[in-house]
């Protein structure tokens, strides 16, 4: 009997309740013994020139081993290697710490190293850094206009075009909107977030012998051995990662960071092992950010609701220096259409540098941007129409016989039902009863009213296509027990449930006989990691593939053994090994086929990497909100969502990252935006002023599940690590204007803070 | 997060804390339940060089009936206040308004006399204090002073309290099936006030309380006097944030919180039984 599709319990959760996590910080191995605490001295302007940093006063204090600023550091410390590499050399080349200017608050301009972590932090306070201000571009508005240059050299702020890349298409000389009876343009703001672990950075490192060991707290291993590798001039096989328990990463720990990236070297330096943890302010100020982009759409069509063009300009703000986020609104454009059967879409994109925190591919990465501007705009089509919302959206679904259904802009989603989804989650949030509540409370004029939000989403996970891989291997120990190896890894997603699940399915075991290995890249020999929702589609079906591949090898066995035909011959987990179908009551255990396997010279292993195309999640959220008119202020009684990942695998798995997602895409839209300044001082630098969202501020979800399976992996799986995110913000948002569009409130920018809301309920009383 | 270092004295009476104060001066801070000042300490925003922990002084820690009055130790925690019956019965709107501080790990180790001594404007305590008319016991090397509450507070986190002196208890008017109300507005439970509101009403002598509507706890005193001249709740309330002169930031413009307390306002004064 398969596993597949039940409620398995997570294997982590014992230990994460009894003992606790393991984090980098707690690591204490015996290698680490005498480390040293790095502390970062950081850029207090957002820009600048460098004058001079005097480091001497730190230096001389007690317990301080060293202070270094860039130029100490050799240049056989060569530069990261670049994830993107589409964009000019100097933005894409950040310096390990700041050299000749500072170029946003937060960007790291000397460490200090110190016997202990108080030593370090009070000699920081005392490293002067003398700075020339310079006239800083903070927010897309102002870097867009290029009145301040950030890189001389490049003479424009503009990180990338996309349309100069022929990567998305432009406007073109034909006017899309030409035969459209109603046309709607607006200006949308995705802020800025802060994708906000509770586990910040965290490292120590250690040269033994010539070889490099590393704990880190990472979402990719591999990736962070090989930036460490590629910048130390060692083979693979001299950095070892470690990531022991990583209190979630959220894309913020994707590959590596500047600050992590010189640790080694302050190892070597004063020969001592050495570890760095971050504080709550630098993970929020300095880390990395998601999101940040304008957009304007113009969306068009006939007068009775039939959408015939929609056009989507996207800039987003790459931050001080461009990783991986001035490179999302490429994947903005992939998805810009949505869920809709559009004739015509048409797409700008590009970054732009300013003096911000670099961006990065924070949950959803460049999706819940592409999901939140056509919904808004088919929510402002609809208003301007004088159609119902939720029927416009049926009106222009792409209808589920068209899959694979290839975009007009060139994207192929795989298998879709959008029409069920919305149906769905409508039935199991009792619209009929919302509308008629709603009715109530407009005639009654009372103080909170109520607001209905719908969102269709359709999103890419493990993308772009042609997809990606990831390696797995599964081995049978001599007592007949399984050890299943992951390239991916888990952060919390519960890989050592859903990866064993999978392997105990396929050889026949109890999950309880299968241990599971990753995070270490001298046990797990390849790996690509987690993010952009794709571990379960490759990761799994690599297990899938390698523990087939074993069960091939130990049905042979097996068949020798019972003196049958091969092909008779199958696993059975009733059983408890193989036996010939229909006759059950004579079998071999996994152990006398491990034992004859040993005897015949034969490997009851795999391994492998697994490639497959990448998958298209969808769903359906409908949020209810209520308004208080008289404070603006915004509760969520009601979240519903439908949401597909293909098959399911085990629904609590599924379920938990569904929760997290609505919860950061409500926040999102309601709490969480990451504020500057004018002169580009950070005033969201901690949990008090960063409107991170608690359980109290949210009501129970109801789930509704949903599953097509997608034919590009052998598991059915798609992706849901981000679906929650990309589909409850825009939910969140049209509730909102939906609870107030009685009083002509059409449109209100995220996060719809109290005071936002009440300045629009005042200036649509003041227009009637 | 590390604070800048600090030498550190453990007080075990009063008069220990008095006489550590009286030693260091201006450079020494008592440390309470550590809720306000360990957060300043850790973002070095505030670097006292001497800590008097005052935390052991467990002669402190009491709520007495003191006939017409609760008397409330300062060490009292938030948590003992919130669940006392003698607090419920007798000083309503005390108990609720507690409820609202901070989170529940919060309340069981911030205490009554830290909150009200750090003189914060957004904190709940002091608009209960003002509302009710509380009266503030100080200890001093030259012994015990009351204090009216409306002599407590003086501006952005400053109070009546001398440099040596230490806030000893809380008096609060006993106010048994007295009409009360507690506002309180923000983003997130576990948040600060963006504006609240402490509504007292007694024999139709009514007490308006405000939270972060100026740089100090502060009085409506015009919507007060508004009611004592005869005002519905409604028309009192517009006057709630006359003479406030609240911050922008964040949260709220300064515009936006004067409308939250006269918003706040009527509905505390009408949730009060006030017409």
């Amino acid at each position: 009997m398969s596993i597949m599709g039940t409620r398995v319990l997570r294997k982590e959760d014992p230990k994460f309740l009894t003992e606790g996590a393991t984090y980098t910080a707690d690591i204490s191995h015996p290698k680490l013994k005498g480390a040293v605490h790095a502390h970062f001295v950081r850029s207090t302007m957002a820009h600048a020139k460098i004058l001079e940093i005097d480091t001497s006063e730190a230096a001389s204090q007690p317990g301080v081993l060293a202070v270094y600023t860039a130029q100490d550091i050799p240049e056989s410390v060569a530069p990261a290697p670049v994830m993107v590499p589409v964009f000019p050399p100097s933005m894409m080349h950040r310096p390990h710490l700041a050299t000749g200017s500072v170029r946003f608050v937060g960007e790291p301009v000397a460490v200090v190293v110190a016997e202990t972590p108080a030593q370090a932090a009070d000699a920081a306070d005392l490293v002067f850094a003398d700075y020339e201000p310079l006239p800083a571009a903070v927010g897309l508005a102002q870097a867009e206009t290029d009145n301040t240059v950030i890189y001389e050299d490049v003479g424009s702020n503009t990180a990338v075009d996309f349309k100069n890349m022929n990567m998305v298409t432009g406007i073109g000389e034909e006017d899309i909107f030409a035969d459209c009876e109603v046309v709607v343009e607006h200006d949308l703001i995705n802020h800025r977030t802060a994708p906000a672990p509770l586990e910040g950075r965290s490292m120590a490192c250690v040269w033994d012998d010539g070889r490099l060991i590393v704990w880190a707290s990472t979402q990719t291993p591999h990736g962070f051995r090989d930036n460490l590798a590629a910048v130390y001039g060692l083979e693979a096989e001299n950095c070892q990662v470690i990531a022991p328990d990583v209190g979630g990463g959220f894309g913020q720990k994707i590959g590596i960071t500047a600050d992590e990236i010189v640790l080694p070297w302050l190892s070597q330096s004063l020969n001592r092992p050495i570890r760095w943890t971050e504080t709550r302010t630098e993970n929020l100020t300095a880390c990395g950010h998601g999101r940040a982009q304008l957009q304007k759409v113009k969306i068009g069509g006939s007068q009775g609701g039939q959408i015939k063009a929609y056009r989507l300009q996207i800039t987003g703000d790459a931050g001080a220096y461009t990783g991986l986020g001035a490179f999302l609104p490429f994947y903005t454009h992939l998805m810009a259409p949505g869920v809709y059967n559009f004739p015509k879409v048409e797409t700008t994109a590009k970054s732009v540098v300013s003096n911000t925190t670099p961006t990065l591919a924070y949950r959803g990465a460049g999706r819940p941007e592409a999901t939140a501007a056509i919904e808004r705009a088919v929510d402002l089509f609809a208003a301007e129409c004088g159609l119902s919302p939720v029927e416009v959206r049926r009106m222009n679904l792409i209808s589920k016989d068209s899959f694979p259904y290839t975009t007009p802009h060139g994207t192929e989603y795989d298998t879709g039902d959008y029409e069920t989804a919305l149906n769905l989650a409508l039935e199991a949030a009792d619209y009929p009863a919302l509308l008629e509540e709603q009715a109530r409370r407009r005639a009654q004029g009372s103080v909170k009213q109520l607001g209905i939000g719908v969102s269709v989403y359709v999103e890419i996970t493990g993308g772009p296509a042609p997809g990606g891989q990831e390696f797995a291997k599964v081995e049978i120990t001599p007592e007949g027990k399984a050890k299943v190896y992951s390239g991916s890894f888990s952060h919390g997603q519960g890989h050592a449930t859903t990866f064993v699940s999978v392997a105990a399915d396929q050889l026949g075991m109890d999950i309880d006989d299968i241990e599971f290995i990753q995070g270490d890249t001298d046990l797990v020999a390849e790996g690509t990691g987690t993010f952009g929702s794709r571990s379960f589609q490759f990761a799994g079906s690599a297990v899938y593939d390698a523990s087939r591949s074993v069960v091939d090898v130990a049905r042979e066995i097996a068949a020798g053994l019972l003196e049958a035909n091969v092909d008779d011959v199958l696993v059975d987990a009733e059983a408890d090994g193989f036996h010939v179908a229909g006759t059950p009551a004579v079998a071999v255990s996994w152990a006398q086929v491990a034992g004859a396997a040993q005897e015949q010279g034969k490997k009851l292993m795999h391994e492998g990497q697994h490639h497959a195309n990448c998958t298209y999640p969808f769903g359906a959220h409908v949020i209810v909100v209520e308004v208080d008119t008289e404070t603006g202020q915004v509760t969520v009684p009601q979240v519903v969502t439908c949401d597909d990942s293909g098959t399911i695998f085990n629904p609590n798995i599924v379920e938990g990252q569904r929760h997290g997602g609505i919860a950061q895409g409500i926040a999102q839209a309601l709490t969480e935006e990451v504020v500057f300044d004018e002169d580009g001082n950070p005033i969201t630098s901690n949990f008090a002023d960063y409107g991170f969202i608690s359980a109290a501020e949210l009501p129970s979800f109801k789930l509704v599940p949903l599953e097509t399976p997608t034919p590009h992996n052998p598991l059915g799986a798609k992706g849901i690590g981000e679906s929650g995110a990309i589909g409850a913000t825009p939910a969140t948002q049209s509730a909102v204007v939906n609870a107030l569009s009685h009083l002509g409130v059409r449109h209100i920018d995220i996060p719809l803070t109290p005071e936002r809301v009440w300045q629009a309920i005042v200036d649509a009383t003041a227009q009637n | 997060m590390i604070p800048a270092a600090f030498d550190y004295v453990r007080a075990d009476s009063a008069e220990a804390a008095i006489a550590a104060l009286a030693e260091h001066g201006d450079e020494a801070k008592l440390l309470a339940g550590g809720h306000s000042l360990i957060p300043l300490m850790r973002f070095r925003l505030a670097r006292p060089e001497v800590l008097v922990d005052v935390g052991r002084v467990d002669d402190l820690k009491y709520i007495r009936d003191g006939g017409d009055h609760l008397a409330i130790g300062a060490l009292t925690r938030h948590m003992d206040v919130e669940t006392s019956e003698l607090v419920q019965a007798e000083a309503p709107l005390l108990a609720a308004a507690t409820s609202h501080v901070g989170d529940p790990q919060v309340r069981h180790r911030g205490t009554i006399g830290g909150s009200v001594a750090h003189g914060d404007s957004a904190s709940d305590i002091p608009s209960v204090l003002i509302a009710t008319g509380a009266t503030l016991v100080a200890q001093g090397p030259s012994g015990v002073r009351e204090i009216a509450v409306d002599d407590f507070f003086e501006g952005f986190l400053e109070t009546a309290l001398a440099a040596e002196e230490i806030l000893t208890e809380i008096r609060v008017p006993k106010v048994g099936g007295a009409g009360w109300s507690f506002q309180k507005f923000n983003r997130r439970a576990q948040d600060w006030a963006i504006v609240g509101v402490s509504v007292q009403v007694l024999n139709g002598s009514v007490g308006i309380g405000l939270v972060n509507m100026d740089t100090k706890p502060i009085r409506a005193s015009a919507a007060e006097a508004a009611l004592v001249g005869g005002s519905s709740a409604a028309d009192a309330a517009e006057v709630a944030p006359d003479s406030c002169e609240p911050t922008g930031d964040l949260n709220a413009s300064p515009d936006f919180r004067r409308h939250l307390a006269k918003v706040l306002t009527r509905r505390a004064l009408e949730e009060a039984g006030v017409s």
